[in-house]
């Protein structure tokens, strides 16, 4: 295992060359010009194809050509990049095309600020274009994780043959870590998926008993009506919720508090739950790895009868992830927020005293 | 008997749903029939851009893929590089090149991506009910400049053949029409000569079929057919603008 120390947009680009990645297109916008740069000198040694879009509205429609070639094939931008970008990424879900998005996000609305922020959940999980489609949605806490999300996620996309999605952060994309990096997708593997890939790729039918039509109600390229095109990606929506829930918890089963949050204000939110216990508090934690399909089960197996409350923190005032939480919740128990936006980092001093507040209210 | 003139093999045996006049179908003939000579339908991604164009994908047995209004020049780049031995082409309309689309024209030409456009420009938003268009001629009526189309306030019609010449990216461009038999020919050479260039690898080619829209222009077929030839043609002259 190569043990490299590495800043996280550079790792989250290594980890999708070794995924098998070879297509990537975009356009510059901060906190993320790490992932094309890297990509454009990493690309042509793996044979790929690097792309820079004359903006992100261009960068995504490639990222959709490329996608329909049946190749491993991935975009990167930054919150207002990632809403120009929805026109195409609604496309890729409505025809179907395996691709990976990642989102290193930042602050909001607009153009916001350069410095990272969770004001995206929304878009991510619930609305990234129109038309209502649903993506996995990965929420990476470290650089570690982030490399291994994006290894999983083209595996992902290939599996369902949809978009997969990336939300992180400026600070997770920013920060340099030591991490261990996945091997190398062999040659062989990912020829044998473009081999099997050319059953609904547009490349020129080549022989085929039927020309491949893709666009927007379209599935395997094959046309289908949209509205069956519709209930069938709800059936996979629905089937998710089996099969790809992830997320994470820790002393659930005596706490008389959770303290629960995503991606980087998981990382800091965990540090502050084991200063918490080590004073006395019983404190639980429950962490959505896939921020969609979100982990309702993780909160429905809490004991209602035991809990003060459910401190949700997350850096986005209004508050996002925390309406899923209360969603699920349902008023069985007081919900309190630890809050920051529009690119001030959370910190853990500030979930401990919200804790301790949440913890003494009942 | 010697059979001169037959349905171009790539084309599905059903009826099109183009208005009656429309020259759509006539550049739709040509390029299929084109492609058919030169060997080309088995290894041809045709890219669709919105509008009329996207019908293309019920008549034309090509492997296709729609794309956003305006992308297709985009999309075309990269499934191009992704597969250098697919020929690429798209299909657009003057709203989807020339407005929402201009950039990502502009820029593919610009960078030289070996794709073959087809642009149709028929003069206004032919799908929406005949809106003004970039191409749109001055003093031209449309639901949206009811009083005709004024500089002042619409600004001037957009000629892309010289827009795109100015670019030293684009390896072949030309225009042409589809009004006479004729043009038909030139036109013939023209998307033959286009897609040549992407078969040698020269890079971007282009053929504008300057086109008509009986229907939104409230004229007859054969009224259509002389509004071309002495207003189209004189705001769009046909030739070869590049051909290196």
């Amino acid at each position: 295992m190569e043990r490299v120390f590495m800043k996280g947009c550079q790792a989250i680009a290594e980890a999708a060359i070794r995924a098998g990645c070879r297509f990537f297109a975009g356009y510059p916008i901060t906190p993320q010009n790490e992932i094309p740069e890297y990509f454009s000198r990493r690309l042509p040694e793996v044979g790929g194809v690097f792309l820079q879009g004359e903006s992100e509205t261009a960068s995504a429609a490639m990222l959709y050509g490329a996608g329909a070639t049946g190749i491993r094939a991935m975009t990167s931008s930054s919150s207002c990049g990632i809403s120009l970008m929805s026109e195409a990424i609604g496309w890729m879900a409505g025809a179907c095309i395996p691709v990976v998005i990642c989102n290193v996000s930042r602050g909001g609305p607009g153009i916001g600020s350069i410095q990272p922020s969770q004001q995206d959940y929304f878009q991510a999980t619930k609305a990234s274009g129109n038309g209502g489609f649903r993506m996995l949605v990965f929420a990476p806490s470290t650089v570690q994780e982030a490399v291994d999300m994006t290894y999983r996620a083209f595996d992902l996309a290939q599996k369902y043959k949809y978009p997969v999605y990336i939300l992180t952060d400026g600070f997770t994309g920013e920060m340099m870590e030591p991490v261990v990096l996945p091997p190398m997708r062999s040659e062989e593997f990912l020829a044998a998926e473009r081999k099997a890939n050319e059953a609904w790729a547009v490349r020129g039918r080549g022989g085929a008993p039927k020309a491949h039509k893709i666009r927007c109600g379209t599935r395997f390229g094959v046309r289908c009506p949209l509205e069956q095109k519709n209930k069938e990606d709800w059936e996979m929506y629905e089937r998710w919720k089996k099969d790809e829930i992830e997320y994470e918890t820790d002393g659930t089963e005596d706490a008389e508090l959770i303290i629960t949050a995503y991606g980087i204000s998981a990382r800091i939110a965990r540090s502050a739950v084991s200063i918490l216990r080590k004073e006395g508090y019983k404190v639980g934690f429950i962490r959505p790895i896939k921020i969609h399909p979100f982990p309702e089960i993780a909160y429905e197996q809490l004991d209602y009868s035991r809990l003060r409350g459910i401190l949700c923190a997350e850096m986005s005032i209004p508050p996002q992830f925390t309406y899923d939480v209360e969603a699920v919740v349902r008023k069985r128990a007081p919900i309190g927020t630890c809050l920051r936006s529009g690119g001030e980092i959370i910190e853990r001093s500030a979930i401990i005293e919200a804790a301790k507040k949440l913890y003494g209210a009942k | 008997m010697k059979k001169i003139y037959a349905r171009p093999k790539g084309l599905y045996r059903n009826i099109n749903g183009y208005c009656p006049g429309c020259l759509h179908s006539a550049a739709g003939k040509i390029i299929m029939s084109v492609l058919e000579e030169m060997d080309l339908l088995d290894r041809t991604a045709m890219v669709d851009g919105v509008g009329c164009c996207a019908n293309n994908d019920n008549y034309m047995d090509l492997d296709a893929i729609g794309t956003p209004h305006g992308r297709a020049c985009a999309t075309a780049s990269a499934i191009k590089r992704c597969s250098p031995e697919t020929i690429v082409i798209t299909y657009q309309g003057d709203g989807d090149l020339a407005s929402i689309g201009l950039a990502e024209t502009m820029m593919a030409a610009n960078r030289g991506d070996n794709i073959t456009v087809f642009f149709i420009n028929n003069a206004n938003y032919g799908m929406t009910g005949g809106q003004m268009a970039p191409t749109t001629l001055l003093d031209m009526k449309t639901t949206t400049t009811p009083f005709g189309r004024n500089p002042k306030e619409h600004g001037y019609p957009m000629d892309m053949c010289k827009i795109l010449s100015a670019l030293r990216g684009p390896s072949y461009i030309a225009r042409v029409t589809c009004i006479d038999v004729p043009n038909v020919r030139k036109a013939r050479q023209a998307v033959k000569d286009a897609l040549q260039h992407q078969v040698d690898g020269k890079g971007f080619s282009m053929v504008e079929f300057v086109s008509n829209c009986p229907t939104n222009w409230g004229l007859t077929p054969l009224e259509s057919l002389k509004f071309v030839k002495e207003r189209m043609l004189a705001e769009y002259p046909l030739g070869v603008y590049r051909n290196l």
